[in-house]
């Protein structure tokens, strides 16, 4: 079956593949995460908030990013991105974003509404009481939130975040639909320049494969470490 | 900022070839094809899902292992990638006669994103059922073999009965994230409705109008579905049980 199949492309452009094209999706997974995780921290604390408006503000950014397909957000942000940053700095002209800037400012974005929901589960598996027992303490609303609620729920929450920050590993090969260079774009132009669709995407897919399964085998074991015993 | 805003767009002619279409047929056109793909996506994925999802809690040992097997392929390669494997690589590995009828079907974007979804979501499935089925009690199955069931009645009088009613709220969101994910079929060449809005804002520069018609229509899907779904769950739902609860109560 495999007889007239040339595995040798791989051989030949593996170097290209990972420096340009994974280097590319480990960067932008990494900071898509740590700016999502941030962002959809306060999200969740915007949701959780007992001023008027806001929780009602956060809850429609939510809802109306999980509601949509991740490439259709992938567009908006492509062209509001510019129209946003020539606002703010107040220029008439749509500005120039780069590729990379452009990308993780759309999956930080989004997956901010997933990890949001994340930590709000995390946060309301908190006890009341431990709200009521930092401001005893004499702390402030924020201070409470900062140094008691939010490590525990981060640290109970750790596993989830993790195994969506694999989905979102996963999820950032959509960039492909920007014609931007990640490791499966890279992979498809080398396919198209060499004829060898059958064995990039094969090669492409066992990556992946190898990849997520082997951060979903660490997360579990890391479950069984970091689960605070109460 | 400086963009021209014309919400008169939607029923200007669209150059695209439907003959007499405006834009706003041409995003309805996408709708159609974005609702007949998830919908046949479902009941592929609800196929293979009960089969695969039952195999998973059966006593046999190498069935469970074969079953979680097929579940971490699915669920550890990229969706596109999957789109990309049943696009271009398994016309290929094919025999060479109906490899190349697959590829010069005119529906094959369609036919392939209908396979390929199907097979994703299959695997989301079949891990709700078999843990639907695991949440029930220990005593129905016993009390299935009680009545003198073998174990394929067991499952399907007893335990399939019950799992269903389980899944229904989750399988609820599964099917909104199938609607959602048809439209990564873009890549293949499937004009669903994200990439009608895509197409619409080549041709007319109204990019944000464009999207923001398309954000619209799938929130309106979205709300859609989840109220048939509703409706669905208090249909079935058993008193006393699960869903049920409320009614339960209300007779009380």
């Amino acid at each position: 079956m495999f007889g007239n199949f040339d595995f040798d492309v791989i051989q030949r452009s593996w170097v290209y593949l990972f420096t340009t094209g994974m280097a590319f999706t480990l960067k932008l997974t990494v900071l898509a995460m740590a700016g999502g995780i941030l962002l959809g921290t306060l999200l969740a604390v915007m949701r959780l908030s007992s001023i008027r408006m806001i929780p009602a503000a956060a809850a429609t950014y939510v809802n109306v990013i999980r509601a949509i397909p991740l490439v259709l957000v992938i567009f908006w942000f492509y062209f509001l991105v510019p129209y946003i940053g020539a606002w703010i700095i107040g220029s008439d002209q749509p500005i120039k974003v780069g590729a990379f800037m452009s990308s993780l400012i759309t999956f930080t974005m989004f997956e901010a509404a997933y990890y949001c929901e994340i930590m709000r589960a995390g946060i309301q598996s908190i006890p009341r009481g431990q709200i009521s027992a930092g401001l005893a303490l004499g702390m402030t609303n924020s201070q409470t939130m900062i140094n008691i609620i939010l490590p525990q729920a981060f640290r109970n929450m750790l596993p989830v975040l993790l195994t969506q920050s694999i989905i979102l590993f996963q999820d950032v090969s959509l960039v492909y639909v920007l014609s931007i260079t990640d490791f499966v774009g890279a992979a498809s132009k080398v396919a198209q320049r060499d004829g060898r669709m059958v064995e990039m995407y094969i090669f492409v897919a066992v990556v992946y494969f190898l990849m997520s399964f082997g951060l979903s085998l660490l997360v579990r074991r890391r479950e069984k470490n970091t689960t605070v015993t109460s | 900022m400086n963009y021209n805003w014309n919400w008169g767009i939607f029923w200007e002619q669209s150059p695209y070839g439907h003959g007499s279409g405006t834009y706003i047929d041409m995003l309805l056109h996408g709708l159609y094809w974005t609702l007949a793909t998830s919908f046949s996506a479902t009941v592929i994925a609800l196929f293979l899902g009960v089969l695969i999802g039952t195999m998973r809690t059966m006593p046999n040992r190498w069935l469970r292992r074969l079953t979680n097997g097929y579940i971490e392929v699915f669920r550890n390669i990229p969706l596109l990638v999957q789109f990309f494997l049943w696009f271009f690589v398994v016309p290929e590995l094919l025999p060479e006669n109906s490899g190349t009828w697959l590829k010069t079907l005119p529906s094959a974007p369609f036919l392939t994103a209908v396979v390929c979804l199907g097979f994703f979501h299959s695997i989301r499935v079949a891990v709700m059922l078999s843990s639907g089925i695991n949440s029930l009690s220990v005593g129905q199955k016993m009390a299935g073999y009680a009545l003198g069931f073998t174990l394929p009645q067991t499952y399907r009088y007893v335990l399939l009965p019950m799992a269903f009613r389980v899944m229904l709220p989750p399988l609820g969101s599964e099917c909104l994230n199938i609607i959602k994910n048809s439209a990564v079929a873009l890549t293949i060449g499937l004009l669903e409705l994200t990439a009608s809005a895509r197409a619409m804002s080549e041709f007319s520069f109204q990019i944000f109008e464009a999207f923001t018609a398309a954000t619209i229509i799938y929130l309106f899907v979205n709300v859609t579905v989840l109220m048939l779904m509703r409706q669905l769950e208090k249909r079935v739902a058993v008193p006393g049980f699960i869903a049920g609860k409320s009614d339960a109560n209300r007779n009380h």
